[in-house]
């Protein structure tokens, strides 16, 4: 979801690929209707790209019609219960660093950069 | 009546580096409470943000009002020690929220663009000079310090509410008289054909404070 936003850096800025990263998994509560929620607004290739570069291949290349639950309990180890704790996420166009700390990616750019 | 969040876990330490909550919060959470049946029953967000969420007690009350979980709640701050703390509250009031760093919402757009369905903002709404604003190298300075007329930032994140907003997004924005609360009114109807209104006024001290409440026409 989060692009690179370094002024000039406006093609291919996107995903950012993670690197160096520390997974946490925390279980919670499993929310069909969230997922559902949010299906529609998940850019699927992107999801499935970035999940590759962390190992994560159980996610298929097209996203299946039929959204039964066996795959939205899969669908829901990927994108509630896996964290990335620590990282970074760098734009594949300008090589940009964005780190991810205690879970939270910093965005914020040096006054040079924007 | 939803109870305000539990912010036990903060320690007075924690306030030198984030804003406490004050009249201008409970405000927000006010309105937010007298919408609550608009925005569960009419709204069902399925992706909310607030734009400076500081200790993070707005988006965990919003949280609480939409209660099924079922909405993506992001916060950002600029300040990364208030991004921890946002994330630290949800959690002790058992809600899940999504923090980043950034400077309003750098990063988030074009990808989030018109699909936030509920967003909030407690700006920086002060009066100061431009100078407190952009010279201060203290980060609660900025949680706080407006420059001119308190509109300085404000006037930055107005054009992005229309990018963000999606067809049925409501945008809830904090101000005080000083900021010119009509001609934000103005400027998001001529500019933007977002259509407004008061929800909520009360004075705090000298100070009154107002929620703005803007949404799109094809509503």
């Amino acid at each position: 979801m989060l692009q690179c936003h370094v002024k000039g850096c406006n093609s291919n800025n996107f995903p950012l690929q993670l690197s160096d990263v520390e997974i946490e998994i925390q279980e919670t509560d499993f929310n069909p209707k969230f997922l559902r929620n949010m299906l529609s607004k998940l850019e699927w290739n992107a999801l499935v790209k970035t999940a590759l570069e962390i190992n994560i291949t159980t996610l298929p290349n097209v996203l299946p019609n039929d959204l039964d639950e066996e795959f939205l309990k899969m669908l829901h180890r990927v994108l509630l219960e896996t964290h990335i704790k620590q990282g970074q996420m760098i734009c594949p166009n300008c090589n940009h660093t964005y780190p991810i700390k205690d879970g939270i990616p910093n965005m914020l750019l040096s006054e040079t950069e924007t | 009546m939803i109870p305000t969040p539990n912010l036990d876990h903060l320690s007075p330490g924690d306030y030198e580096h984030v804003y406490e909550p004050a009249e201008d919060t409970f405000l927000l959470l006010d309105a937010l409470e007298k919408d609550a049946e608009f925005l569960r029953n009419e709204i069902k967000p399925c992706i909310c943000l607030e734009i400076g969420s500081g200790t993070g007690c707005v988006s965990t009350f919003l949280g609480k009002i939409l209660g099924d979980g079922t909405a993506l709640l992001i916060c950002t701050d600029i300040n990364p020690y208030a991004s921890a703390i946002t994330n630290k509250t949800g959690y002790h009031n058992s809600i899940q929220l999504d923090s980043i760093t950034t400077n309003l919402v750098n990063g988030l757009l074009p990808r989030l663009y018109h699909s936030i369905d509920i967003l909030c903002f407690n700006p920086p709404y002060v009066v100061t000079t431009s100078d407190d604003l952009y010279l201060s190298k203290s980060i609660l300075e900025k949680a706080w310090a407006g420059g001119i007329d308190g509109r300085e930032i404000i006037d930055k994140m107005l054009p992005l509410v229309d990018k963000l907003l999606s067809d049925k997004g409501v945008f809830y924005l904090l101000l005080i008289n000083e900021n010119k609360p009509n001609e934000v009114c103005e400027i998001m109807k001529n500019n933007y054909h977002l259509q407004s209104e008061v929800l909520l006024s009360r004075l705090a001290g000298r100070e009154k404070q107002l929620i703005l409440k803007f949404w799109r026409n094809t509503r």
